[in-house]
């Protein structure tokens, strides 16, 4: 897919996620917007992973650990055709396995994330295991930032440097906001790129909101032979929607009925520049 | 019969499943060693991930290689694995739904004078209240092998816990065993004991002291405790002047609480006793010593059942 269509779905994923939102009365809005553009490349690009292959193991794999941003993860599986919109809406209703984290009762979602912390050990489990049996498949796990500050993270870090899992692929959602403020204010996580590489692992900083830079990030792995591939994904909370953008406040806000549509307007128009670019 | 420790027999079994089924992963943290694992470790290096001293980590990469098709052994001290971890075992186990056999290792008070700190009084209570997580505790040799065996293909979460003594022989080599089915040791109308793990041993002890006095007691291993075995449980109880449960746990939440519950429920009344850890700053002193102490002695035991069907 060319990175104009991207663009393109990149702008409907930020509907889906918002309309879900409004219409469920919960979720959370800033962080799956700041990590939509990565999910969209991920699946449109990279992963390969589809209604037909997802019960095979042998295929790419994808852990989301920050679990909370899961609207962006339903607006992208839905697109995938792994449920339909319809079931999607059923959002936060009673008894709907569509919650507001990931669980493995919706087909095309891996395991079932929320308490932070979590994913990256269970990818480093799953690339320990594809390595064991010489499988070429790659595991990928999105990280928030906010959650880099729970130990199991590093843990995890050391395993997948000890087993030299070179296909890992960890992206961080670097949007620098968590639900009390700064990450650096809350728990200062700089210099990050240095932690990382002294753990003995290769790491990128990409623009993560930039399909662009995304695509040709990825197609960089494995970045180094025997090392973990990271990629500081620096992205925008709430990116996409200029009243969103970077507050603190709509880590998990529910747009009011003007917001909601003040926030489809704008993406309406990015929609009309980028057709006439 | 004195035989091996449970943890020995837990290690050579599964080293044997482990020679003939190269998806059978250990996953140790830093435990091989306390876990009797050192020869597996040796013998077949590609079959087990050491994460280290993080527990945390461990039960997650153990879920991890579950989901990529591994039949995961995850192995460390129950104490630890089962409070540092318990988040990840409540999540990444039993919430995701992976056939991962996490397995306590030096449970109970089997670390005697290490202290509190290592002990593991705790673990059935909180472990029976995750859902879909079952809960095994062998008692003697035979059935460490059994539920190691059984528990390479269970299609669900698994937890085993043990020590680390050598046990007397309870079963016969003939007995069947199922998980989800506790085996009748004795039969006996005038008291019941049921008990789980190696307090199996110090009620047999016991009733064979009680024996010599004539008493007729029945005697139920109750391996698993969850799923329960609520049927062999109300069989055993039937007509009987008291029942005694005994285990190496707290007095909360665990076994006697889980049949106490049972006998209101279905309004039974009956001379009823929980033999366990009380809610106090506990003794130091070995295994034996803190069961002892706590009412786990035959002869003590012998002294509360004659109590209580006087």
């Amino acid at each position: 897919m060319n990175i104009k269509d991207l663009q393109l779905k990149s702008i409907e994923y930020r509907k889906t996620i918002l309309e879900i939102i409004y219409n469920s009365g919960a979720g959370h809005t800033a962080g799956s917007l700041s990590c939509i553009d990565i999910l969209n490349v991920l699946y449109n690009n990279i992963l390969d992973i589809n209604p037909s292959n997802f019960n095979s193991i042998d295929r790419n794999h994808y852990i989301q650990s920050k679990g909370h941003s899961v609207e962006a993860l339903y607006a992208v599986l839905c697109d995938k055709g792994f449920f339909t919109r319809k079931e999607l809406n059923t959002l936060n209703n009673f008894n709907s396995h569509f919650i507001g984290h990931p669980t493995r009762k919706i087909q095309g979602i891996e395991h079932n994330t929320g308490a932070l912390g979590h994913g990256l050990s269970v990818a480093v489990g799953m690339a320990i295991g594809l390595k064991l049996d010489k499988k070429p498949y790659k595991i990928f796990t999105l990280l928030g930032d906010g959650e880099l500050s729970e130990g199991s993270i590093w843990e995890g870090l050391m395993s997948a440097s000890k087993y030299k899992l070179d296909n890992l692929i960890i992206i961080i959602d670097r949007n620098r906001l968590q639900i009390t403020g700064k990450t650096e204010d809350v728990n200062p996580l700089e210099p990050l790129r240095e932690k990382f590489l002294s753990f003995g692992h290769a790491v990128h900083e990409v623009n993560g909101n930039s399909i662009k830079d995304l695509q040709s990030i990825f197609k960089k792995i494995p970045f180094e032979d025997q090392k973990t591939n990271i990629i500081i994904a620096n992205t925008i909370k709430g990116n996409g929607i200029s009243f969103i953008e970077n507050k603190v406040i709509w880590h998990h806000k529910v747009p009011t009925k003007s917001e909601f549509q003040d926030a489809l307007k704008e993406l309406d128009k990015q929609t009309l520049s980028l057709k006439n670019d | 019969m004195i035989e091996k420790a449970n943890l020995e027999i837990f290690a050579e079994t599964l080293l044997s499943l482990a020679k003939k089924d190269k998806d059978i992963i250990v996953v140790t943290s830093d435990s091989r060693g306390s876990g009797k694992l050192t020869n597996f470790g040796k013998e077949l290096p590609d079959q087990i991930i050491e994460v280290g001293i993080a527990e945390q980590n461990l039960v997650g990469i153990c879920a991890g290689l579950s989901a990529v098709g591994k039949k995961v052994f995850g192995v460390s001290p129950s104490s630890f694995l089962t409070a540092r971890a318990l988040e990840q075992i409540k999540n990444d186990i039993a919430y995701s739904n992976h056939p991962v056999t996490l397995v306590g290792i030096s449970s109970g008070v089997s670390y005697g004078q290490l202290g509190s700190t290592h002990h593991s009084i705790h673990d059935i209570a909180v472990l029976r209240a995750i859902n879909n997580l079952n809960i095994v505790i062998p008692c003697d040799n035979f059935e460490t092998q059994k539920v190691i065996q059984s528990a390479v293909n269970y299609s669900k979460p698994l937890f085993i816990r043990f020590g680390k003594k050598p046990m007397l022989k309870i079963h016969s080599d003939n007995k069947s065993f199922k998980i989800g089915k506790g085996i009748r040791v004795k039969e006996g109308k005038d008291l019941v004991f049921i008990a789980t793990g190696e307090t199996v041993q110090r009620a047999y002890q016991a009733i064979e002291i009680l024996e010599k006095d004539n008493f007729k007691c029945t005697l139920i291993s109750m391996h698993t405790i969850k799923p329960f075995d609520e049927y062999l449980f109300l069989q055993s109880i039937k007509n009987t002047r008291g029942i005694i449960t005994l285990e190496e746990h707290s007095e909360s939440g665990g076994l006697g609480e889980k049949c106490a519950s049972i006998l209101v429920q279905k309004k039974i009344t009956t001379n009823f006793k929980i033999i366990g850890f009380p809610d106090e700053y506990m003794v130091n002193g070995s295994q034996s010593d803190v069961l002892d102490h706590y009412d786990m002695s035959p002869k003590r035991l012998v002294e509360i059942a004659k109590e209580l069907i006087s």
